[in-house]
């Protein structure tokens, strides 16, 4: 027969490795909820699932001469040197966004050619380029 | 010149480490009770030749003698004295001189603290010290030499980047490294009390001020870089969830977690191992969050050029620390037999850890998941701050009533009766938590629960503060100011959170833009030269539609030439109910200048409830150890 402590400890136990269970399972769902996809504008071209109306994340350089702006947003194009994307978006520009710098846009596709950014990530060094973008360039301009 | 003496000063630092691990080896098999006089010398010794290095350097900056490689890099003649010093730590090579200095430091003050002590463990402990020490000096001599000479000597400096020429970025670094480098003592200390056997309630003693030490200074150094976020980075909020403020949260949960579980160590002669464990945590997540910044590997606001070979080292070294630590845990560790009753106090920091570690391990998977995930499968992702609000803040609730009544409960066994109390304060919080919603508008299921959970809290903690007045036991002061400090983070965090007002739109100057309460007017643009930058400034007028109330917000955009850099200064109007915020930018020089408005209630009340968190402990710190 068990003692009653002995239950208390096989209860408390049980309990413990459901809730774990349950936070893990918790921790997994929402990650796989919230993570963004990083794309390239090529990426965006060719990729036959991409998801519309999702959130995810596009990089590239700020082509040259594509910045436009009025009272409510900022347009621009991003180009990874092979395919471009418009990207529309109103909000406060970082400081080292410019013209033929790196930039990341985060937000939702449209279609295929534009995409809605609700945020926009440049680097706070004037010689860094995110990762991504590296890679892109590298890639492309050779 | 200045190179050399910088370089022999290092080398002699090492040396001595080497020296004190011999001396310490020797001394281990001597069976008296007091350490040699001549380790304390040594050691004596080791920190003022560290010390001066650090100085040589700082001077290197003042002077600006750029036939350093690093002054070189990270500082300009024209730059104001104070931002020269601060230059020295700004940058990778001198904050790493920063970290060997606090490793020292602390090596030596612990050595003379601890004299009542077992002489083994306090030895170990020195070894194991000196063992980082020399980790950390090989990596600054071979990899990230402050010291570098270059040759021909520059005339002239690439400058210090300008957005960190700030009062809260020059002392946020040494606060920080305080905090986190200071971890590095227990973590020694720890190793040492395994292999020494100075286990129980004396090793909790020896290592408590320490803990203490670094959580404050952790705590205040997080505030202080998030303050700065907050008005430099022009972002328009005090926590993003960017991989550096989530690196700097981990060790910061591990800690805050040894803090409370050493007390059920100190008084209830328990979960040993598990302090243990938090004291090796807490250093190697310090470690860890080095790592993953410096390398390059995680994306942040840290402008510390990232360079892959560090980071190889830096792996290297931490996989090194890592294995060692759990080997030595698991062939010296015991098993212990615990038995806490659930309604004593013990149970009640148990929970806390167990809260501290779930944080730590969601804000781990959030941080470390799209590294893994690009190694193994080269797909790009990263994890939004929706993940870490998902997961976190729902457990904020039940955290936050544990952490009102878990200090009601005594150790052992509570017999106390005030199941009334709970109740009674519950209704309490049910009741403004309404009258919230009635008098400034609705919100969610959750954020309800969070106001009621946090109001709880701080009542029960206006209820601790009467009890203190009346018993004036000041053992207690610092834990209801750190837990009401928290209580109160969380309400003004709430209120913040559903009641800020916020607006991004392109103006013209001479335009106007109506929003809901307010209306911006772009009066003006200014001009303005400074010494080592140009600043546009821009005159907005903000009146305040429901009741008329003008105000002048002048936010500027600097242009600062060396280097040449773009920084945008908020303007922020701070009033005790509300903070008004504007940046302002200029995007490829069109007419259109971009703005982001900001109402933000209780601003000024988030740092101080923030501060209060940090100021608890540093109360506690001044408190002497008569207690009991």
């Amino acid at each position: 027969m068990l003692t009653k402590k002995v239950k208390k400890k096989i209860l408390f136990l049980t309990v413990i490795f459901f809730l774990s269970i349950f936070s893990v399972f918790f921790v997994v769902k929402s990650l796989n909820e919230n993570i963004l996809y990083f794309s390239s504008p090529t990426e965006i071209k060719q990729r036959e699932d991409i998801p519309f109306g999702k959130a995810m994340r596009v990089g590239g350089m700020v082509k040259k001469g594509s910045i436009s702006i009025n009272q409510k947003e900022i347009q621009f194009i991003i180009t990874d040197f092979e395919n471009e994307i418009l990207i529309s978006y109103s909000g406060t520009v970082p400081n080292l966004f410019a013209e033929e710098k790196g930039v990341v846009a985060e937000g939702r596709l449209s279609d295929k050619n534009f995409f809605v950014a609700d945020r926009i990530l440049a680097k706070h060094d004037e010689n860094y380029m995110p990762p991504e973008i590296k890679d892109i360039i590298e890639k492309n301009v050779k | 010149m200045l190179s050399n003496i910088g370089i022999g000063l290092v080398v002699i630092v090492l040396i001595l480490s080497f020296l004190i691990i011999y001396t310490a080896c020797l001394d281990l098999k001597i069976s008296n009770k007091f350490i040699k006089k001549s380790i304390y010398n040594l050691s004596l010794f080791q920190t003022t030749f560290t010390v001066l290095s650090f100085f040589t350097l700082i001077i290197g900056f003042i002077n600006s003698d750029f036939s350093l490689i690093n002054v070189y890099e990270n500082s300009h003649t024209t730059k104001p004295l104070f931002y020269k010093i601060a230059g020295t730590w700004g940058n990778h090579e001198g904050s790493l001189l920063l970290w060997v200095n606090i490793l020292v430091i602390f090596s030596f003050l612990f050595l003379v603290f601890s004299y009542t002590h077992g002489k083994k463990f306090r030895l170990y402990t020195l070894i194991f010290q000196n063992i980082l020490i020399l980790g950390f000096l090989f990596f600054l001599l071979l990899n990230s030499n402050p010291f570098n000479a270059i040759y021909p000597v520059p005339i002239e400096g690439l400058g210090l980047n300008p957005i960190l020429q700030d009062p809260a970025l020059a002392i946020h670094p040494p606060l920080l490294y305080v905090g986190f480098v200071g971890c590095s003592i227990y973590f020694s200390a720890a190793m040492a009390s395994l292999i020494a056997g100075y286990r129980g309630i004396l090793f909790a003693q020896s290592i408590k001020f320490w803990v203490k030490v670094s959580w404050c200074f952790q705590t205040l150094g997080i505030i202080v870089g998030s303050i700065w976020a907050y008005y430099e980075l022009g972002w328009g909020g005090f926590w993003f969830w960017d991989p550096v403020e989530n690196a700097s949260l981990l060790p910061w949960f591990a800690i805050t977690a040894l803090m409370h579980s050493i007390i059920v160590l100190e008084k209830r002669k328990a979960l040993y191992s598990w302090v243990i464990i938090l004291c090796l945590l807490t250093f190697i997540l310090s470690v860890t969050g080095t790592f993953l910044v410096r390398s390059g590997i995680l994306n942040s606001v840290h402008t510390f050029a990232s360079d892959p070979s560090r980071g190889i080292y830096i792996l290297l070294f931490l996989s090194i620390m890592i294995f060692s630590s759990l080997t030595i845990f698991f062939i010296k560790h015991k098993k212990e037999n615990f038995n806490f009753n659930l309604k004593s106090r013990e149970t009640f920091i148990l929970a806390n850890n167990w809260f501290m570690a779930f944080f730590l391990v969601t804000v781990l998977i959030g941080m470390l998941y799209p590294i893994f995930l690009d190694v193994l499968t080269s797909v790009k992702i990263s994890v939004g701050p929706p993940f870490f609000n998902i997961i976190i803040i729902p457990l904020i609730v039940p955290f936050l009533f544990l952490m009102a009544i878990g200090p009601k409960f005594s150790w052992i066994k509570s017999q106390n009766k005030f199941y009334y109390t709970i109740l009674f304060f519950i209704l309490g919080s049910i009741v403004i938590n309404f009258s919230i919603t009635y008098f400034f508008g609705k919100y969610s299921i959750l954020s309800n629960l969070i106001f009621i959970a946090a109001v709880f809290l701080i009542l029960h903690s206006f209820l601790d503060i009467k009890k203190f007045i009346d018993k004036k036991n000041k053992f207690v002061l610092p834990r209801i100011i750190s837990h009401l400090g928290f209580g109160l983070l969380v309400f003004f965090i709430g209120i913040n959170h559903q009641f800020s007002l916020e607006e991004d739109f392109n103006l013209k100057v001479g335009e106007i833009k109506k929003t809901k309460n307010y209306e911006v007017n772009f009066e003006d643009i200014k001009i303005k030269q400074s010494k080592n930058y140009k600043a546009v400034i821009g005159n907005f007028k903000i009146t305040n539609l429901k009741n008329n109330l003008v105000q002048y917000l002048d936010p500027e955009i600097r242009i600062y030439s060396n280097p040449e850099t773009l920084t945008y200064e908020a303007a922020i109007k701070t009033k005790i109910t509300s903070d008004l915020y504007l940046t302002m930018s200029n995007v490829s020089r069109s007419d259109y200048y971009n703005i982001k408005f900001q109402n933000k209630p209780f601003m000024i009340w988030i740092w101080i409830s923030a501060l209060m968190i940090a100021l608890g402990g540093f109360i506690q710190l001044t408190l002497k150890k008569n207690e009991n």
